[in-house]
């Protein structure tokens, strides 16, 4: 069946070492980690990948002091990616606009604000604060979008674990097949290091980052790598169905190829390279292509000793009969892991290629892990590439959810 | 605490609860809501500031009573302690 062909036409993001595309871009290219350290509550200092975005540049000061950190993130990056769009709400049907923002998780930072804020009382809950239903509902994110620009259509998020970024971007592009929205703000949000319990839940399970110098505590692939950098991020698109952006003469970044979500049902943490890789195949035959039209692999691995191995085994198995091997990168050592908003920003991240046709690099790699030399990995120093026509960008989350997302070179 | 001392404390709070208002020339007796932004979600915000920062507990029967700069010292400058 001849399916309907959905465009990226527009980007806004927010990560820890870039608040546009041009500047993130850059600093992938030129090794410039955003990771730092931050008081963690209860916890010390820790590395962490924090935004710098002005938020007062989409909102008033009482809206940032009503909403959430994750609503703020959330508009900046969707006010970011009409403007790049070029789309001027003022002349559409708002009805027929819908946001799908995926989430890792939501409610933890506000929860644990007020518990720390009534503790302050005696934990007398009349000092509960009358905004902490409407900061903690799922749909948190992308009701404050709906708010902010006066968007009608439907608003909601996906909570699909550290796949989010990935699956908002698919739900949105499955939801212009159908029709239901003519265009779609769409990909993945993170307020996650404002909570402190995600930071003690990967130390207990002993997968948190830690290093004296906080630029190297996030290393996928190398041997010394010892755990997550928690990080904050957001990276929204508008995404169109081709007629539509082809109608209003719209730049097209590239096109959905092809998708694949599936779930290991194995394990509530721990990955399982089978299912990642019958996800990556599947992928790749929704797109309708083979092995050998992939030219860049953007790679979940989060730094931590098992995951980034079990990645590497799962792609391996998946190319090893291809004559020569892809481009193979990770965008987590400059930046963390930047839970919702991976997927979504990671792919932003690599979109330029099609253009320039360089492959940023997968830094803090001073000694690769034999286990984790899988061929065509860029390691330290950026890459040209003969061709960069199609990207498969992987993100893989808690109970074993997987999603892998195929972006091609726009070809009218 | 006088009435006057009273309005400005209300002030601070609602300098907070509404940070991009202008409250250099609110007027004391015209209604709050007549010139400032404020809707009923922020006067539970002032409900609970006061309850907060001076232990004050306005119960919703006399939120009314809340409605301007006069009324709020009227209504909260005896439920501040006296000093002994």
């Amino acid at each position: 069946m001849k399916q309907t062909r959905i465009v990226i036409t527009g980007i806004g993001l927010t990560a820890p070492n870039g608040n546009s595309l041009a500047e993130f871009r850059q600093n992938l290219l030129t090794g410039v980690s955003g990771v730092t350290t931050i008081e963690v509550r209860y916890m010390g200092r820790h590395p962490a990948g924090m935004c710098t975005f002005d938020p007062l540049k989409y909102q008033k000061k009482k809206d940032v002091r009503i909403g959430t950190r994750v609503g703020g993130i959330s508009i900046y990056c969707a006010r970011e990616a009409l403007a790049d769009s070029g789309v001027d709400l003022a002349t559409r049907d708002k009805s027929r606009v819908g946001i799908y923002l995926g989430v890792t998780e939501h409610g933890n930072v506000e929860t644990e604000n007020e518990v720390y804020n009534i503790s302050q009382f005696k934990y007398d809950t009349k000092f509960w604060s009358h905004h902490h239903n409407p900061r903690t509902v799922a749909n948190n994110a992308a009701g404050e979008v709906s708010l902010n620009l006066g968007i009608t259509g439907p608003a909601y998020t996906i909570g699909a674990a550290c796949a989010a970024g990935n699956v908002g971007l698919i739900h949105a592009a499955q939801m212009l097949r159908l029709g239901e929205v003519d265009l779609a703000l769409a990909g993945g949000v993170s307020e996650s290091p404002q909570t402190f319990g995600i930071f003690a839940g990967f130390k207990s399970q002993n997968a948190l980052a830690a290093h004296e110098d906080p630029k190297k505590a996030s290393r996928p692939f190398d041997e010394a790598r010892n755990g997550i950098v928690i990080s904050e991020g957001g990276c929204i698109y508008t995404i169109e169905r081709l007629e539509d952006a082809q109608a209003r003469g719209a730049k097209i970044y590239g096109e959905i190829a092809g998708y694949h979500v599936n779930s290991d049902a194995t394990d509530y943490v721990l990955p399982n390279p089978e299912r990642q890789a019958e996800c990556i195949r599947k992928a790749i035959a929704n797109a309708g292509m083979t092995i050998e039209d992939i030219d860049l692999i953007n790679t979940h691995a989060t730094s931590t000793p098992q995951g980034d191995i079990q990645e590497c085994v799962a792609i391996a198995e998946v190319f090893k009969g291809r004559r020569s091997p892809p481009h193979i990168n990770n965008t987590k050592g400059f930046i963390g892991h930047t839970m919702g908003a991976a997927g979504a920003l990671e792919l932003a991240g690599n979109l330029p290629s099609f253009d320039d046709l360089i492959i940023h690099p997968t830094i803090n790699v001073d000694n690769l892990d034999h286990q984790c030399n899988v061929p065509g990995l860029v390691i330290n120093q950026p890459k040209k590439a003969t061709r960069v026509d199609v990207i498969l960008n992987n993100s893989f989350g808690m109970l074993g959810i997987n999603s892998t997302l195929i972006i091609k070179r726009f070809v009218a | 605490m006088t009435k006057e001392d009273c309005q400005k404390l209300v002030i601070d709070i609602i300098a907070d609860i509404a940070p991009d208002e202008d409250l250099s020339a609110i007027k004391p007796e015209i209604r709050l809501r007549d010139q400032l932004q404020l809707d009923s979600m922020d006067f539970l915000d002032i409900v609970m500031e006061l309850r907060k920062r001076h232990g004050i507990e306005v119960p919703e029967a006399d939120y009314s009573h809340l409605a301007s700069l006069e009324s709020c010292a009227e209504y909260l400058t005896p439920k501040f302690p006296t000093k002994a």
